[in-house]
């Protein structure tokens, strides 16, 4: 069996994240999960886009492809549709996700390709100086929305499990251990599996919105995360079972 | 024997000989034909076809399935091309052999969907923010679509580079005779061959090609768009930055005499030579037929220009004249080359071909430059 330390470059550490930040946290979750399945690195292609969240690849030794803002699905379904084998999993942010990214997210889910989507949710953009995003709640303070955010928030988890995918799970970076067995069914689920994953961002959207300190905040995000778990699941044959089984040769391509 | 075939038909032919296993793409006039026959015969060679959302998409879509170890490719046109910028801005930097076909409709914006152009010239070069060296072929018959794709493949796998294949409109849609050979010459990845901990994605002497691995192979390893050193892992010092952009322009730049056709027909010391690519070439062709003072030099790459030879061609010219389907653009490049005789533009933007007439008034025109 293989540790979870084995999945990081833990040469690289410290991470570059902000004390109080819930990322790490979630690739602790992450790299967890790969352990408990014993996946080999070599066979799992992490995706990531731009912003804090999309620094991930830089602390793990699996296969990376750190691509434009927004555009990982779109990447990894690339990696996936030419190699089916792939553990392929997307690390997004907010903006990354459901944002500027909102298009891909929606055909992912439709597509059904064999990918786990796995965002980290911090209601903000932290990189770029704590702007709102399409996740920040309606009159939530941020440095374009200073006496509050006009837009309303995407359900993320109601809009990808409308769109098809097999699997919608939620929770925080507060409970790691759900988290992580939440990860474990996502990976092993086929079909594309999505986990939106709460998180604190302490230096801007925390600071300006939620109680003091990172601690107190942690418990904020649980809190409005509502019932964390399992959102919405569906039997689904993923892409590849269909278009082998249209193209008539379902038997040829079992995996 | 040749048999009849379009333009786009024979890129999508070219492409599958060539062993292409992936397509991604967006429906878009005039190029759909490619992706039409890519979705009937992929399947049945085990490739895969995946219409996807957007043109960002598309172009993502065929960097991570070569990343995976697969030949693929995607076609546009001038919007689509648009939305590719950023993508193909990604491929460059993260050095990722791709082939993208961008059939050239009149623009701006929607602009003429089915009407040819040749404004996409000065984009394929400089369209993405930031240096972005990259390769561009321009096919000028429905035999060249076929031998320009399979060759875009080869050089795209040898330069670790997206290579951009540019017909217009015309020749796109054009039904002529193609030979088909009994062969082609796959392009060859240069994969690692050092042990997997050793391995790193990035590392070559400045200009040399690093080996490529694919993902599932015992050969882990990082890519990024962001600036990276040897081990393919984000860094942002100075060094680091000139390093890498040195490297990506001269990979290209330093071995232009393998990359760069450069086509001749006419006399050897030509008083006029006309600079003409894609189906403008043909036009100059006929336009000069008889003469035997002038020339056509046709650019079969665009991108990176083969400067030398093209200084070296006009060296006994007179008059330099350049036909294109756009307001000037190659007219510019090639002020700045030649610099011993006038350079004269003859452009044309309304969607209609140039006609060899109108090359061959041209030519009349100039008067005393030209004679």
């Amino acid at each position: 069996m293989r540790d979870f330390r084995d999945y990081l470059a833990l040469d690289r550490l410290p991470h570059m994240w902000c004390a109080g930040c819930g990322h790490g946290i979630v690739l602790g979750a992450l790299a967890r999960a790969f352990s408990d399945l014993d996946l080999d690195p070599s066979q799992i292609v992490v995706v990531t886009g731009i912003g804090c969240w999309g620094k991930a690849d830089d602390y793990l030794r699996t296969n990376a492809l750190h691509g434009t803002h927004g555009r990982a699905l779109a990447f990894a379904t690339g990696v996936k549709g030419a190699r089916p084998s792939l553990q392929v999993v997307a690390l997004m942010g907010d903006g990354d996700g459901v944002t500027i990214g909102g298009n891909h997210l929606i055909h992912a889910a439709r597509r059904n390709l064999s990918i786990t989507g796995l965002m980290v949710n911090n209601y903000n953009y932290g990189m770029t100086g704590g702007q709102y995003s399409a996740t920040t709640p309606y009159g939530g303070l941020t440095t374009t929305s200073r006496e509050g955010c006009p837009e309303e928030a995407f359900d993320t988890c109601a809009l990808v499990a409308a769109a098809g995918a097999a699997l919608v799970a939620r929770t925080s970076a507060y409970q790691p251990a759900q988290l992580r067995a939440l990860l474990r069914q996502a990976l092993t689920t086929p079909g594309f599996s999505f986990v939106e994953v709460a998180s604190t961002c302490p230096t801007y959207f925390g600071r300006f919105n939620q109680a003091p300190g990172p601690a107190e905040q942690l418990k904020d995000v649980a809190a409005s995360v509502g019932s964390p778990g399992i959102v919405a699941k569906r039997q689904v044959d993923d892409f590849h079972a269909r278009y082998w089984r249209i193209h008539g040769k379902g038997d040829e391509h079992e995996r | 024997m040749p048999i009849l075939m379009q333009g786009n038909a024979a890129i999508a032919e070219g492409a599958l000989r060539a062993g292409v296993s992936f397509y991604a793409g967006y429906p878009i006039t005039p190029s759909s034909e490619v992706a039409e026959i890519m979705a009937r015969r992929l399947p049945g060679q085990g490739g895969i076809y995946l219409q996807m959302e957007d043109e960002l998409a598309s172009m993502a879509a065929i960097i991570g399935a070569s990343l995976a170890g697969a030949r693929s490719l995607t076609a546009t046109s001038g919007p689509g091309f648009s939305l590719m910028q950023e993508n193909l801005g990604m491929a460059v930097m993260a050095e990722v052999p791709c082939v993208i076909v961008n059939v050239q409709r009149s623009g701006p914006s929607t602009g003429l969907a089915t009407r040819p152009g040749q404004g996409d010239i000065m984009q394929a070069r400089w369209g993405r923010h930031g240096d972005a060296p990259i390769i561009a072929l321009c096919p000028s018959s429905v035999q060249d679509c076929f031998d320009q794709t399979v060759r875009a493949f080869i050089l795209a796998e040898k330069f670790r580079c997206p290579v951009v294949l540019m017909p217009d409109q015309v020749v796109a849609h054009l039904s002529e005779g193609l030979e088909l050979p009994g062969e082609v010459t796959r392009s060859e990845r240069s994969r690692p061959t050092c042990s997997p901990a050793e391995y790193q994605p990035f590392a070559a002497p400045p200009g040399e090609i690093p080996p490529l691995a694919e993902y599932g192979s015992p050969y882990v390893f990082h890519v990024t768009s962001s600036m990276h050193d040897e081990t393919g892992f984000s860094r942002s010092d100075p060094e680091t930055a000139r390093k890498k952009n040195l490297h990506l322009h001269r990979k290209l730049h330093d071995r232009v005499e393998d990359i760069a056709e450069v086509r001749y027909y006419g006399p050897d010391r030509p008083g006029v030579l006309v600079v003409a690519y894609g189906i403008t070439a043909r036009a100059a062709r006929a336009a000069v037929q008889g003469d035997e003072d002038a020339g056509v030099l046709e650019l079969a790459t665009l991108w990176p220009l083969h400067e030398r030879r093209l200084a070296e061609v006009a060296g006994s010219a007179r008059l330099v004249l350049v036909p294109e389907m756009n307001l000037g653009q190659m007219v510019h490049e090639m002020r700045r080359i030649v610099r011993h005789c006038p350079v004269h533009g003859l452009h044309r933007a309304d969607g209609e071909p140039i006609e060899p007439e109108e090359i061959a008034r041209a030519i009349r025109d100039s008067g005393g430059e030209a004679r």
